[in-house]
């Protein structure tokens, strides 16, 4: 019973981390890159000034290590849950960019949206009542 | 269209196939139990010695892309929705190739997220 309540635990809080870091991995570096500009790349020295820009850009490091962070979370959980429980679970990501959108960056979410945003919600929530693990494990 | 249809079909499989691949490989290396930074890397490298992880790596790009290729064809609102249907093959790849058992509660939550996504994308201003 511990151990089930124990992996039932460790698989929401990676996958919390998977669907924080994910979003705010391509959110980080979607802006850096509209900050670094156009890229045109003719020469070998517009290469090295373009490469530059991208790797002195804070934002973008900060989006790449974010970025990482997800990918870890996503190798770390799968070591144990089931594929077809994370991933699934992971599509809360769009919900959490639909609400930072509205409440963080004062965007307009669409009705349409919202109701995409609460049937996801349901769908994790329905996908998550079932067991994280249903193969053996070493 | 043909070119359009064959990209998306490559986005799905392709991508879906990556992640069951690294999906395998972490199940060879079984449960992380010690979360310590150094336990962390030990796993992480270990990960990169199995020989699914690559497969799933070389898989994945070739998703990211055919997701660049179908981008460059048709509009995201048209080619993200349809790439929902990830789900769907997670869940069947899942059941086929990793052995997991996928439940009548767990497919119609797939379901569901699948038709969330759909909305959320056709959602977008």
């Amino acid at each position: 019973m511990k151990a089930s309540s124990n992996l039932h635990s460790k698989t929401f809080l990676l996958i919390l981390s998977m669907v924080t870091f994910g979003p705010l991995g391509n959110t980080l570096l979607g802006k850096g890159m509209k900050q670094v500009g156009t890229i045109s790349i003719r020469t070998l020295p517009d290469l090295v000034h373009v490469a530059s820009r991208v790797f002195t850009s804070g934002t973008i490091w900060l989006g790449m290590i974010s970025l990482l962070m997800f990918f870890i979370s996503y190798m770390l959980v799968l070591s144990w849950a089931d594929y077809s429980y994370v991933q699934p679970s992971s599509a809360f990501a769009y919900g959490i960019v639909a609400l930072w959108g509205h409440f963080l960056l004062h965007e307009t979410v669409t009705p349409t949206r919202w109701l995409g945003v609460l049937v996801i919600g349901a769908g994790v929530f329905v996908v998550g009542y079932t067991h994280p693990r249903t193969t053996e494990h070493n | 269209m043909l070119w359009e249809v064959a990209l998306l079909v490559l986005i799905v499989i392709a991508g879906t196939s990556g992640e069951l691949c690294m999906s395998r490989a972490m199940k060879t290396i079984g449960e992380v139990k010690d979360f310590r930074p150094m336990s962390l890397l030990r796993v992480i490298v270990r990960a990169m010695q199995v020989g699914w992880m690559w497969i799933g790596f070389f898989l994945m790009v070739v998703a990211f892309l055919a997701l660049l290729g179908a981008l460059s064809m048709e509009n995201v609102s048209f080619v993200v929705p349809v790439t929902a249907i990830s789900y769907a093959a997670g869940a069947l790849g899942g059941k086929i190739f990793l052995g997991e058992r996928v439940s009548p509660q767990r497919w119609a939550g797939v379901a569901l997220v699948c038709l969330g996504v759909t909305l959320v994308i056709i959602g977008r201003n």
